[in-house]
């Protein structure tokens, strides 16, 4: 493929052989697990074990919350210190709900692999399994990995794409995954296939990633409908919808979801899980987390549990080369900033990143001159620029006028813009300020709903008041009546 | 029979023309733009803006009696969306950023009931010599329970910012 899958995108320098050759080593345990209740979209998960509780690998310590959630399981055996707010692998540095585990040591299992052929099973029971596992999208967005097989059954899906995109430099956890286990890839991809009814699998994988390519086409050979689709390299064909336009060549409606157009799309790391959760019985507690950077000694490609903290995985590679200047998990283009090594990793962290003074340096910001780069950059077609002058001014409406809800956050505009300008960092400040608005304007409508409820039930009462009053009134007065009848009988007698 | 028929129908018909006419000629106009600022209002009837109700208040908004920024609990937000309404411009400055809510410190709290009484939202719960507390998602910040209470002991304080409600401030370079 010559042509251009999708309008827009970037080619920043991918930095990609720093860790790319290095095979995926198992971190050993460690001492103490901080395994955060929310590593996913939605509701935080709710604690089920007490400090002091004995727990096994792969036992539930979490359960999902209602609506949109996902429940968390002990990756290792144990005590249970403490169930505490702890600091939070957020951008925000502030704490929460997180299940401290003093590893034993024995990696105890609570569950044995079953023997039952998985595509024995129909596809609404396969996803109630995955639901349990704690599965989410492990490409960053951290979804809960069933809501979206569920809502997607529900339509007609015709296609299954599993991303190998991994289109973030530094980035090689996804690569080296395809290129060492693909069997259980394929089986995955099967799997969600036989969940959603679907009748072919792409596997989408940008074609810097030759090894990892041949490998899947290896390992699909024997498989009807699986399919290897090489695409280009090219910032951000990992999104969702870039990579959905890159091999279908269908666009996903703004507003809408890739089910619309009869695609599912999953992650090549979810599909790992998936496979893992229905063939080997095994919930989500550990994933493969690329190590990288400039400060980073050794950059490794790491198999560590969930609730590891990050300054162990940099131990591991040998520790830091200086300070690092900034700490990421994900991506550089898209990763969170994290405020400290003590953060645990989470499901959803494919990278682990501490970048040093050169590879951060960031110019102050001038003003906007206008070129229109960050236009031509855009991946969603959007117009950045008028975007951040318009949360600049707080017209959030404007901004979303120009397609504030269909931005990705992907930071190809802020890549390419001349003057420096911090133009992902506007879009957060206002997609964070509309859901805030949108947060008041519920809150105003169901106090609005209570003042109302009260004031009926108010005047309900006083009108029953009123009523037994005017009873006892009547009551009282026929009392007096009879009375006075008795009387005027008694005097008529006299 | 069919002379009563006949008289009632025409009675009817004429009545009916006439009431008709009424309608059109004696029509009283109401502004629509008074039920649609009252539609935005918070509802509560809190009375923090020196008016009964929200209705009153919206009346008072539309004929330029009084600020669009009356409202405390509709704060800034409410401010923004009037004053894009009526046209004018405000200065969000005088409004503090953000909303204040109740809470109720407990150690001083006799359960004397009087604020849940007054709470518009009934987003106070206790009972008699209970320690009441402050149901957050359904206070307003009108401080009607703060009037109320005779310990003193309800503050009005800003919601905590939590992991789920932070977002990234504003960028501060130009």
């Amino acid at each position: 493929m010559k042509f251009s899958p999708f309008r827009g995108g970037v080619h920043p320098d991918g930095y990609k052989e720093l860790s790319a050759h290095q095979a995926i080593e198992k971190l050993p345990l460690p001492d103490r697990l901080y395994v955060p209740l929310r590593q996913h979209a939605g509701s935080e998960a709710l604690a089920i074990v007490q400090p002091g509780d004995f727990v096994m690998k792969g036992q539930l310590i979490g359960r999902a919350a209602k609506g949109i959630s996902a429940p968390v399981h002990a990756p290792t055996s144990g005590k249970v210190l403490k169930v505490q707010p702890f600091v939070a692998a957020h951008p925000s540095g502030m704490d929460s709900n997180t299940v401290i585990i003093e590893c034993d040591g024995n990696d105890t299992p609570i569950a044995t692999p079953t023997n039952i052929d998985p595509f024995s099973l129909d596809g609404k029971t396969l996803s109630d399994t995955i639901a349990n596992a704690g599965i989410v999208g492990m490409g960053g967005a951290s979804f809960p990995a069933a809501v979206k097989l569920s809502s997607a059954s529900r339509q007609v899906v015709n296609t299954v794409i599993i991303n190998g995109g991994e289109c973030e430099p530094y980035l090689t956890a996804d690569d080296r995954l395809m290129r060492e286990r693909p069997e259980q890839i394929i089986l995955g991809a099967r799997l969600i296939r036989h969940i959603v009814n679907a009748e072919n699998v792409c596997i989408a994988i940008e074609d810097n990633k030759k090894e990892a390519i041949s490998a899947l086409r290896q390992a699909s050979s024997e498989y009807r409908n699986i399919q290897v689709i090489v695409v280009p390299t090219l910032y951000p064909m990992g999104s969702a919808k870039q990579m959905i336009q890159a091999v279908t060549g269908k666009e996903v409606p703004a507003g809408g979801r890739s089910s619309d157009i009869g695609v599912l799309m999953h992650n090549v790391a979810t599909t790992y899980a998936i496979a893992q959760c229905l063939s080997q019985n095994e919930p989500l507690v550990s994933r493969i987390v690329t190590v990288s950077g400039g400060a980073i000694k050794h950059p490794k490609n790491i198999e560590a549990l969930v609730g590891t903290p990050i300054k162990q995985l940099i131990d591991f590679c040998g520790g830091t080369l200086e300070e690092p200047s900034k700490l990421l998990l994900g991506g550089p283009m898209m990763g969170q900033l994290m405020p400290s090594d003590e953060v645990p990793l989470i499901k959803g962290a494919a990278g682990v990143l501490a970048l040093n003074n050169n590879e951060i340096s960031q110019p102050s910001a001038s003003p906007c001159i206008r070129c229109g780069r960050c236009v031509s950059a855009c991946p969603m077609g959007l117009v950045p620029l008028e975007m951040a002058n318009h949360s600049r001014q707080q017209d959030f409406d404007g901004a979303i006028g120009f397609g504030l809800k269909d931005c990705i956050l992907c930071g190809s505009c802020a890549f390419v813009c001349p003057s420096h300008i911090p133009l992902v960092h506007y879009f957060q400040y206002a997609k964070g300020e509309v859901a805030y608005q949108k947060a008041t304007q519920q809150r105003m409508d169901h106090t609005r709903q209570l003042s109302e409820s009260r004031r009926a039930r108010q005047e309900k009462e006083a009108a029953e008041k009123a009523a037994a009053k005017a009873a006892a009134k009547a009551a009282k007065e026929a009392k007096a009546a009879a009375k006075r009848k008795k009387q005027n009988a008694a005097s008529a007698n006299q | 029979m069919i002379t009563a028929i006949f008289v009632l129908t025409l009675m009817g018909l004429i009545l009916g023309y006439l009431l008709g006419l009424a309608a059109k000629y004696f029509h009283v106009e109401a502004d629509p733009i008074i039920e649609e600022i009252s539609e935005l209002m918070p509802g509560t009837h809190c009375g923090q803006c020196g008016f009964a109700g929200c209705g009153q208040a919206a009346e008072a908004i539309a004929s330029g009696e009084t600020e669009v920024t009356c409202c405390p609990p509709g704060g800034k937000q409410l401010a923004e969306t009037l004053a894009d309404k009526l046209g004018i411009t405000i200065n969000l400055d005088d409004i503090a950023n953000e909303p204040l809510y109740a809470n109720i410190n407990s150690s001083e709290c006799t359960g004397c009931t009087r604020c849940y009484k007054v709470c518009p939202t009934d987003a106070i719960v206790g009972a008699n010599k209970q320690i009441h507390a402050v149901i957050n998602a359904a206070c307003t910040g009108c401080g009607a329970c703060k009037t109320a209470c005779p310990e003193n002991c309800i503050d009005m304080l800003p919601e905590p910012i939590v992991l789920e409600t932070w977002h990234w401030p504003k960028p501060i370079a130009a």
